[in-house]
């Protein structure tokens, strides 16, 4: 019953709710963006000083800055694009019936349930190691030369890293959407004379339209701020060559103990993610409605 | 063109035969519906003619030409689903065009037909809509359509009214009937309602538990059930069954006779009775009525509206050249 007096009610009684969330969310906020107008480095405590847009300027005309944000864009478009179209390959393969298919779908789900620090270090040392990792075994016994992933391509290898755990995901939802496609529209198109790779093409991709709109919107929040899996790996480096923005606001206010860079580090990535968000939702949103 | 012939067509699940052996000749520009209650196997048998199952063995031949292996595409069949199965994705238009652009048509051709179709089908002005924006009977056009364009041998209707309301059903079972007298194309309609049987099919095929009980016209079927199971099943309101001593009185098993061929009276004829629930149509009465020393009621049909109410005694009597006859296994007596 939608009466005034309960409508009063039901606003009176979500308020705390809402207000909470909403301090939670905007006194983080306006500290950071306090700060980011401050001089206000760790290593001279309690000489803060207004600066204006100095931070600002500084950041923005960091050569690493721009290494940076073309590393975040590389590493969120090439996971996207490897887990996009893995996931729909894995997902092709798991909806087929073959035996012991549901262990075998709790084995492809499972690296999504290991922690991203636990993973990028099992990567690091068991794989990619130039002298005991798997990879150089192998390459060694087929008597090539192994290859230092890290430091020969070390983005490269961050992605497949992030890839291989995002893929379980992908995986998971578009199998689901898949699940969820009238088999008599896809025997219609049989029926129709569409082989199987029009069938694909013309019916269940587009089917998939929906499920891989939420793959990419909910993946892009988490890879802009991909960190664990460079902090144990490469550390950022050789260099700059696999920093994301995340990973150089860190190094700014802990390595360089500069709060006030970081903080304004931290403001430009909130405005550049907000960019994207619109640009995503614009392009691909409506996939959702409907 | 379009005639199809099952040879000792079987289908098994596993172990679990729902088709066993079968022969069945459907003559080129028949309308044949295949009608049967649930799971005997009916869908099963349009899907195998269809190519969507695998035969498990015997041969199926359209036009003469061994069509058991060939892929569904291949046949030149149109099939029209329950679900419709339209592309949601697709505007109507690319609907009905999918099939002709998979056979790589040419543009112009593929226009031309899809007017036709549309004008013939009445969507001329839905051409650009999206099925998620149609009704269910517009819907069931759009899945006639894109299986008109294709010019097909046969149709094939796997329960296409179901989905509808009544009103809209059998406004489209009109429609569908007028589509086959003006195409002449062969069509295998599947259906578990005995109505639409009796009133669309050229031949019925009545299936139980996937063996075929009975193959003919609808009146055929009305006049000669051959067992005790077509009996009951075709015809609305169900025939009377009444088996016991009455039955064994006419050197039968069971005895049928329907609604229609009871007379039904106040002051007296062969068994007496009590009435119980009467339904009022208008044009006609149906009243169940009780038969002193019988389980099962019988149901009466009478003209127009006849003033008898519960718990009345009447007295009912047979019209004895309408009387069906029934064997122990169930078979007709001559």
């Amino acid at each position: 019953m939608a009466t005034k007096h309960s409508r009063m009610s039901a606003r009176l009684m979500i308020s705390p709710a809402v207000l909470l969330l909403l301090g939670w969310m905007l006194i983080p906020l306006s500290m950071t963006l306090y700060f980011s107008f401050l001089r206000y480095n760790l290593l001279m405590p309690g000489m803060e000083e207004f600066t204006g847009l100095t931070n600002y300027r500084y950041f923005l005309t960091d050569p690493a800055f721009f290494a940076a944000l073309w590393n975040t864009i590389a590493l969120v478009v090439g996971v996207l694009v490897v887990t996009v179209i893995g996931g729909i390959l894995l997902a092709l393969l798991l909806d087929q019936p073959f035996f012991g298919q549901g262990i075998v779908r709790i084995l492809v789900i499972a690296p999504f349930f290991v922690m991203p620090t636990v993973s990028a270090l099992v990567w690091k040392n068991m794989f990619m190691n130039p002298v005991n990792g798997l990879f150089a075994h192998a390459a060694k016994a087929l008597g090539l030369q192994p290859f230092d992933f890290l430091s020969a391509a070390p983005l490269g290898s961050i992605i497949g890293i992030v890839s291989w755990q995002w893929l379980p995901f992908a995986t998971l939802i578009l199998l689901t959407a898949l699940q969820s496609l009238d088999q008599e529209q896809l025997e219609a198109a049989e029926m129709d004379g569409a082989p199987w790779i029009k069938r694909f093409f013309y019916i269940m991709l587009p089917h998939l339209a929906r499920a891989i709109t939420v793959v990419i919107l909910i993946q892009t929040i988490f890879l802009l701020s991909v960190f664990a899996e460079i902090l144990v790996t490469t550390n950022g480096g050789p260099g700059t060559a696999s920093t994301n923005l995340t990973y150089l606001i860190y190094m700014q206010s802990l390595l360089q103990f500069d709060v006030g860079g970081g903080s304004a580090g931290g403001v430009v990535a909130i405005i550049l993610a907000n960019i994207v968000a619109i640009f995503l939702m614009r392009m691909i949103g409506k996939n959702l409605d409907a | 063109m379009g005639r199809i012939t099952l040879d000792k067509v079987r289908k098994a699940f596993g172990d679990i035969e729902v088709i066993p052996p079968l022969d069945l000749t459907i003559e080129d520009g028949e309308f044949v519906v295949f009608v049967g209650p649930s799971g005997c196997g009916k869908s099963t048998l349009l899907r195998l003619i269809a190519g969507l199952e695998d035969v498990s063995g015997g041969q199926i031949r359209i036009d003469r030409e061994d069509a058991t292996n060939l892929p569904p595409a291949k046949r030149g069949l149109a099939m029209v689903f329950q679900s419709y199965a339209l592309y949601p994705h697709m505007s109507v238009r690319k609907n009905i065009a999918f099939p002709m652009k998979m056979a790589g048509l040419p543009q112009d051709e593929q226009e031309r037909r899809i007017e036709g179709a549309a004008k013939a089908l009445n969507l001329t002005d839905y051409l650009d809509r999206k099925p998620g924006q149609l009704s269910g009977g517009q819907r069931q056009r759009v899945a006639i359509g894109r299986a008109i364009v294709r010019e097909p041998a046969a149709f094939l209707f796997d329960e296409p009214l179901s989905n509808l309301d009544a009103a809209l059903r059998v406004g489209m079972r009109l429609e569908i009937s007028e589509l086959h007298k003006r195409l002449a194309t062969t069509m295998i309609y599947v259906t578990h309602d005995q109505v639409e049987a009796m009133t669309m099919a050229d031949k019925i095929v009545v299936l139980r538990a996937g063996n075929i009980e009975q193959v003919g016209s609808p009146l055929e079927l009305y006049n000669r059930p051959r067992n005790v199971f077509v009996a009951g099943f075709i015809g609305s309101p169900k025939m009377n069954l009444i088996t016991g001593a009455e039955a064994a009185k006419h050197g039968a098993t069971t005895i049928g006779i329907r609604p229609e061929h009871l007379a039904i009276s106040t002051e007296g004829g062969a068994w007496k009775g009590e009435i119980g629930v009467s339904e009022h149509l208008g044009s006609d009465t149906f009243f169940h009525v009780t038969v002193d020393g019988w389980d099962e009621p019988l149901t009466v049909r009478a003209s127009g509206e006849v003033s008898l109410s519960y718990g009345d005694t009447v007295w009912l009597t047979p019209n004895e050249a309408n009387l069906h006859r029934f064997d122990a296994e169930g078979l007709r007596i001559a």
